[in-house]
C-alpha cells in the first residue's frame, strides 16, 4: 500500500528546546498559522519533552502546554493539531486535556528498547479516537531487526504509524535505510512508517530522503531546523529537495522559506547549527536535548561541554536523564580538582 | 524460675506469621528478605496466581507453603488463621479485591505495595507514627520510597513549594506490572511528594535505561523552597540519609548537595503554583540493592521491599499487631 506523503512540523515542539521552552503564546499562534497557510499536514505543539515536560529537569516553560494549545485548533484550515507524550513524564490524564483542546493526533515516545511502556497510552489514545504514532527514540542504540520488533509491539497496541526517531542525530544513511527496511518487513501494510531526524551530522535532509525512498511517508521537519541540538531536518530545505525530485506534497515552498527566515531565525537564542557542541552530540550519540543543559553545566562547573557530552555518551544515558548531566559534571569537576 | 524464663524466651522468639500475595519481582524479593533477615516476621504462605511463575517455584524451593489460587486460596488454608500481616505485591486492581477479603478480619493488617493506595501513604522514616492504627497502609512506589525522605528532609528546614523527583531504573529491573502501569507510578509518586514530603506541588518522572551492564538505580530530587540556611538543609539531608540506611544500606548521596538561587526577578513558572522563586536544592542519590532476588542494580526493588519489611517489623516490635 502506498501511503501519501505527510509532513509533520515540529518547530513548536522539538523547537522548544532551542528556545528553552520559552515561546510566547503569540509566537506559537503566528508560527502555527504560517505553517497552516503553507499547507503543512500536521503541527506538533507541546513542551520539548512532551506534555507536562515543564520541570527543573527539562526546563520550565513560559506557559503550560494547555496555554500553548488553547485556541489554535479553531484557526487551522488544513493542518492537524498534534502533540507528543513521553510515558514516565506525561499521563493519559494529560492526553485527555490535550484532546479537549482540539489535539487530534499524538506521538507516544519511548526509548528504542522500551516500547512496552507505551501500551496503556497508545490504547487510551486510540480509544479517544486519536491518530497515534509510536515514536522510538534514540533509534541508533538498537539494531534494525530489534528496533522493528519494538515497532511491531507499538503496532499491536494500535499505533497507526511507527517512527524511526534519530534523537541523537547519530544515524547515517545506511543506518536509516536498514531500519526503515526492517520496519517494512514486519509491519502490516496499513501501518505507516515515519522518520524523525536531527541534523547533528548534517544529514537531516539526506536521512529523511533516504527514509522516504525506503517507504517512510510521514516525514518530520521544522522551520529553519528549529529543534534540539543542531536542529531537525529543515522543513523548507526538505520541501525544496522533494520538489526537485518530483515528489509531491501539499506544502508551499516559498511560504515556508519566508516563515523560516522571518519568524524563526530572529528568535533563536542559540544559533541552531552544526558547531563544535552540536556535532559532538551526533558524534557521541547523545540525546540532542542534552545540549543546552550541558552547556549550562559546563559554565557552572568550569568544564568543556564537549567533554560532558562525550562522557554522557560513554555512560549510555538515554533521553530524559538530564539530571545525570549534573552528576557527570560533578564527577568531572572533582576529578579535575583531584 | 527456670520454666518461667524458658517460657519468656519462647514467647520472645515467636515470630509473627505473614503472607505475601504476588509472585513477581517485588513479592519474591520480599520473601527472600523475610526469610534471610527478619527476626520478627516469619514467612508463612506465598501466594500467586500463575502456577508456573518463578516466584512460586522459588518459594517451594525455600520451603515456604504456597498457593496459586490467589487470596481465595489463601483464606482456605489452615495457616490463614495465624497470619497477622499480609503484604500485597500484586497490582492496583488486584489489591482492591484482596483487601475486600482481608478487611473482614479484625486481627489482620495489610501492607500494600501496589499503587492502589486505599490506605494512607507510608514512608517509614517520615510518617510511620501517623499510621500506627491504620489497617491498610500503602508503600507509595519505589521512586517515592527513595526520594520522599529527602523532600521531607528539606521540608523540616524550609517551606517546600515544589518537589520534583527523577527515578532512573535499569530496564531489567522493571517487571511487566511496572511497565504496564507507568502512569500509576507518576501519579502516585507526585501525590505522595505532597502528602508525605510536604511540598505544595509534587512532580515525578521515571526513566528506564537499558544499558548493559545494568545501571544501579539513581534518583534525583529537586526542591524549590523558601530561602533558608543551606547548612541546615544539608545537615537535615545527611541525617535522613542515615535514617534510610538503617533499612536500605545501599542508599547513598552520590554527590554533595547542590544549591542554586532562583532570584525573585528570574522566577520559574510551575504548573499549578504559578511563578515561584527561592532556593533550589538538588540531591543526587544512588540506591544499590542488597542483591536478594535481582542483582544489586535493582535498588528500586530493594527500597520498596525493605520499606515494607521495615514497616511490618516495626508494627510487630511496637506491639501494634494484635496477637
Amino acid at each position: 500500500m502506498n501511503h501519501k506523503i505527510y509532513i509533520q512540523d515540529v518547530t513548536l515542539r522539538d523547537g522548544m528546546h532551542a528556545i528553552r521552552h520559552q515561546y510566547s503564546k503569540e509566537q506559537i499562534q503566528n508560527i502555527a498559522l504560517a505553517l497552516d497557510a503553507a499547507k503543512v499536514d500536521a503541527i506538533e505543539i507541546s513542551h520539548g519533552d512532551g506534555l507536562m515536560g515543564g520541570s527543573f529537569n527539562y526546563g520550565f516553560g513560559a506557559h503550560t502546554d494547555w496555554e500553548w494549545l488553547e485556541g489554535i485548533k479553531d484557526r487551522l484550515t488544513h493542518a492537524k493539531l498534534t502533540t507528543l507524550l513521553l510515558p514516565g513524564i506525561g499521563t493519559i490524564h494529560d492526553l485527555k486535556k490535550a484532546r479537549d483542546l482540539g489535539v487530534e493526533s499524538v506521538r507516544i515516545a519511548t526509548h528504542c528498547t522500551e516500547a512496552d511502556i507505551s501500551q496503556q497510552h497508545i490504547e487510551a489514545a486510540k480509544k479517544m479516537g486519536m491518530d497515534v504514532g509510536g515514536f522510538l527514540m534514540m533509534a541508533h542504540m538498537n539494531e534494525p531487526k530489534k528496533l522493528a520488533e519494538q515497532a511491531k509491539l507499538m503496532e499491536s497496541y494500535g499505533a497507526d504509524c511507527v517512527y524511526v526517531t534519530d534523537s541523537a542525530g547519530a544515524l547515517m544513511m545506511d543506518g536509516v535505510a536498514d531500519r526503515i527496511k526492517a520496519f517494512k518487513d514486519v509491519l502490516d501494510d496499513k501501518t505507516e512508517v515515519g522518520i524523525h531526524c536531527h541534523h547533528n551530522l548534517s544529514l537531516g535532509v539526506a536521512n529523511t530522503i533516504v527514509a522516504m525512498q525506503h517507504g517512510a511517508n510521514r516525514l518530520d521537519a521544522s522551520l529553519a531546523g528549529m529543534g534540539a541540538g543542531a536542529g531537525n531536518c529543515p522543513l523548507e530545505v526538505l520541501i525544496a529537495v522533494m520538489k526537485k525530485m518530483g515528489v509531491e506534497s501539499n506544502s508551499d515552498l516559498y511560504k515556508l522559506m519566508d516563515a523560516a527566515d522571518d519568524l524563526i531565525r530572529p528568535i533563536q537564542v542559540r544559533p541552531v547549527r552544526v558547531d563544535r557542541e552540536t556535532l559532538s552530540l551526533g558524534y557521541a550519540g547523545v540525546y540532542s536535548s542534552f545540549l543546552i543543559h550541558s552547556e549550562k553545566a559546563a559554565e557552572k562547573y568550569g568544564l568543556e561541554s564537549r567533554a560532558i557530552l562525550e562522557e554522557l555518551g560513554k555512560r549510555k544515558m538515554v533521553g530524559g536523564q538530564e539530571d545525570m548531566i549534573i552528576d557527570v559534571a560533578l564527577d568531572m569537576k572533582s576529578k579535575k580538582e583531584a | 524460675m527456670l520454666s518461667i524464663r524458658l517460657k519468656y524466651e519462647r514467647i520472645k522468639m515467636e515470630k509473627t506469621k505473614v503472607a505475601i500475595i504476588g509472585s513477581g519481582n517485588i513479592g519474591t524479593d520480599l520473601m527472600i528478605k523475610i526469610i534471610r533477615t527478619s527476626t520478627a516476621l516469619e514467612m508463612s504462605v506465598f501466594v500467586g496466581i500463575d502456577p508456573a511463575s518463578d516466584g512460586l517455584a522459588r518459594a517451594k524451593r525455600m520451603g515456604v507453603k504456597t498457593t496459586h489460587k490467589g487470596i481465595s486460596g489463601l483464606v482456605e488454608m489452615p495457616e490463614w488463621k495465624d497470619i497477622k500481616i499480609i503484604f500485597d505485591a500484586t497490582s492496583a486492581k488486584a489489591h482492591h479485591y484482596n483487601y475486600s477479603f482481608v478487611e473482614k478480619y479484625p486481627d489482620k493488617r495489610i501492607i500494600d505495595l501496589t499503587p492502589a493506595a486505599i490506605g494512607p501513604y507510608l514512608v517509614p522514616p517520615v510518617n510511620f507514627d501517623d499510621s500506627i492504627n491504620v489497617k491498610n497502609v500503602n508503600m507509595v512506589t519505589c521512586g517515592g520510597q527513595a526520594t520522599i525522605p529527602m523532600v521531607a528532609a528539606v521540608s523540616k528546614v524550609a517551606k517546600v513549594h515544589y518537589g520534583e523527583i527523577v527515578a532512573s531504573i535499569a530496564s531489567k529491573s522493571a517487571g511487566p506490572g511496572t511497565r504496564a502501569n507507568i502512569d500509576e507510578f507518576t501519579e502516585t509518586t507526585s501525590l505522595a511528594i505532597e502528602k508525605v514530603g510536604g511540598a505544595d506541588k509534587g512532580k515525578a518522572i521515571i526513566v528506564l535505561n537499558p544499558a548493559e551492564p545494568p545501571m544501579v538505580m539513581r534518583d534525583t530530587v529537586f526542591t524549590l523552597s523558601e530561602q533558608a540556611d543551606r547548612e541546615a538543609i544539608r545537615a537535615s539531608i545527611h541525617a535522613m540519609e542515615k535514617e534510610v540506611q538503617k533499612y536500605v544500606p545501599g542508599y547513598t548521596l552520590h554527590q554533595e548537595v547542590q544549591f542554586d538561587d532562583i532570584p525573585e526577578d528570574q522566577p520559574v513558572f510551575i504548573e499549578g503554583l504559578g511563578w515561584r522563586h527561592g532556593l533550589k536544592t538538588t540531591i543526587l542519590l544512588q540506591v544499590r540493592g542488597a542483591g536478594h532476588y535481582l542483582p544489586e542494580y535493582a535498588g528500586n526493588l530493594d527500597i520498596m521491599t525493605s520499606a515494607a519489611l521495615a514497616t511490618g517489623e516495626r508494627l510487630v516490635k511496637e506491639a501494634l499487631v494484635q496477637e
